[in-house]
């Protein structure tokens, strides 16, 4: 099987993360940055899949120079291939250009699975896997908790999550699956998957070898604009109070004055 | 006052409480008109729900394709919609798969997409709170019509008695939406208790419970006070509560009136995915805990003396 996974480069989850005032896009200087911390679900699947049925397994992403090193961690983890899209013009895409300019590498690499994580830790939209189904004109697969691929049959059956239990779910390949956390225990990189990822092939493409519209890319081509945006007031200091075998009723007293019970 | 459409969000017809939520939001800015998608014979449950919450019109599109097939038919009859109704936006609750629906209705309409919003003011700008809360947000949508999903619990839901218009929608689901079949649906671990997200009081056990089984406080609380049960990561990665129970950065972010953290110490993960709760009161033995800095109200102490006490306690008031 062909398998395609979409990496991308957050700050860490522990980060406190800002918007640059300059242009309210996610301040990635001044934090630590790493691999997606859901995307490791997306790659661990990607390779199980490699490792049941054969195939290959392209790591992809979109972000600026360093967001490479999302890649080099799939690669790390045992994917084959990377392609890194890089290009100023890319800066302060949105959900739905990301999701174009990312079905426009997808598409020629011709794969028969595209894995996608729920959401990335920072911006949290979780609609990639949507899009990028609705760009490629592929069934969409998401939210699975598990999947179980058929390439005699020619296709994918998952467990979709849904709010009360799961819905079963079949695509005929190709298909774009999305995975939520905890579906897979991702692996940590070996010794010899680190070693061995420097030497693996890792494109890296401007927005013109994809064939996006520069006008279409970037702030000017947005869907929406950031007005203004400001750090949350700090909380007032609430009352803390030692527990002195009267914790719990003085809790109760609390919520009951405060009308919450 | 243009259209404005609001996806109802429903349970086999059983409106959920966000959708009156959305319909209250919608009647600030516009005319809110009810989209109801749904299989056969679903609307009528839905029907006095959309009434009471001031509906001026419902689209009805019921079909077995609409849960036959994953998001896409969905979102093929609301682009539907754009085109015929010409409305001033689309409301749509933001739920996982609520998500999906609006980011493929934007996608298929060339319309903007803000996602997660907490407030709609006039001029259809949004507020969003982002990074866990610790950034506030204010965008608009500039191409399009503009496609907002609104984070459950962000408005009071006010009644606006209503007799809307019906008007049925016919439902031809093209053959590419119908690519994600799906062939059975399953229920399980039915709590009784409230949707987490939805939930106007959330209940949070972590890693101060030290094991599996004593989460039965956790429940015991939660259920007292009509209440959904969280858990933190620690909780969930050390198994011994669901993972769809995850509170915070991964996970879900929940917006409720009253949030009991127990045995959190309120690790920024954590404090991601509820510090936009109204009131929150913590219980730790931890008095250098994170979580107090959030806390309305905290408690430095053995949560297995306090929680007992105050489920007690509760319990005497009622």
């Amino acid at each position: 099987m062909n398998i395609v996974v979409t990496v991308k480069q957050v700050p860490d989850t522990w980060a406190e993360k800002k918007l640059d005032p300059s242009d309210m896009t996610t301040d990635r200087a001044t934090v630590d940055n790493v691999l997606n911390e859901m995307d490791e679900y997306g790659v661990e699947e990607a390779l199980l899949l490699k490792e049941a049925h054969g195939g290959e397994v392209t790591a992809v992403t979109m972000g600026p120079d360093k967001a490479v090193e999302a890649v080099r961690k799939a690669l790390q983890m045992g994917a084959d291939k990377g392609v890194h899209l890089c290009d100023a013009s890319l800066h302060g895409s949105d959900a739905l250009q990301t999701a174009s300019a990312l079905a426009k590498v997808i598409a020629p690499l011709n794969p028969d699975v595209v894995i996608v994580s729920s959401e990335a830790s920072d911006a949290r939209g979780g609609v990639v896997g949507a899009l990028l189904a609705e760009y490629l004109g592929l069934p969409q697969l998401t939210l699975a908790r598990k999947v179980t691929a058929d390439p005699g049959g020619g296709t994918v059956t998952i467990e979709r999550q849904t709010d009360n239990g799961y819905a079963t779910v079949l695509g005929k390949l190709p298909v774009v699956v999305g995975v939520i956390e905890k579906i897979n225990e991702p692996r940590y990189p070996s010794f010899k998957g680190i070693m061995a990822a420097k030497k693996k092939p890792l494109v890296t493409m401007t927005a013109a070898d994809a064939g996006i519209d520069p006008g279409s890319a970037g702030p000017s081509g947005a869907y929406s604009e950031v007005d203004e945006a400001q750090p949350r007031p700090p909380k007032a200091a609430g009352q803390v109070v030692k527990d002195e075998g009267d914790g719990g009723a003085k809790l109760a007293a609390f919520l009951a004055d405060q009308k919450l019970v | 006052m243009a259209e404005v459409l609001v996806l109802v969000e429903h349970a086999d017809g059983e409106p959920k409480k966000v959708t009156a939520e959305l319909l209250t939001l919608a009647r600030r800015f516009g005319e809110p008109s009810a989209v109801f998608l749904g299989g056969p014979g679903t609307y009528a449950k839905a029907k006095d729900f959309l009434a009471r919450y001031g509906a001026q019109k419902v689209y009805v599109a019921e079909s077995a394709d609409i849960d036959g097939y994953v998001v896409a038919p969905k979102a093929e009859v609301l682009a539907g919609l754009f085109g015929s109704a010409a409305p001033a936006a689309l409301l749509v609750a933001a739920t996982a798969e609520g998500r999906e629906v609006a980011a493929r209705a934007a996608a298929k309409t060339g319309s903007g997409l803000v996602w997660d919003v907490v407030d709609v003011a006039p001029g259809l700008v949004v507020t969003q709170q982002v990074f866990g809360g610790s950034t506030i947000v204010r965008s608009h949508v500039t191409k399009g019509t503009p496609v907002i999903t609104v984070r459950p619990n962000s408005a009071a839901p006010e009644e606006a008695p209503a007799t809307p218009e019906e008007q049925q929608v016919d439902v031809a689901v093209s053959d590419a939406a119908k690519a994600a079949q799906v062939s059975d649906r399953v229920v399980e671990g039915k709590s009784g208790r409230p949707d987490l997200t939805e939930a106007s009081i959330v209940v949070s056990g972590g890693r101060g419970l030290g094991a599996a089984e004593n989460f039965r406080l956790v429940e015991e609380l939660a259920d007292l006070m009509g209440g959904a049960v969280g858990a933190s990561r620690a909780a969930t990665d050390a198994g011994w509560y669901p993972h769809q129970a995850q509170v915070g950065q991964t996970g879900k972010t929940v917006s409720p009136q009253l949030y009991v953290a127990v045995g959190i110490s309120g690790a920024i993960q954590h404090r991601a995915g509820m510090q936009t709760s109204k009131t929150i009161v913590a219980i730790n033995k931890d008095p250098e805990a994170p979580i107090f800095e959030l806390a309305d109200f905290g408690i430095v102490g053995d949560l297995f003396n306090v929680v007992p006490q105050l489920t007690e306690e509760l319990r005497k008031r009622q």
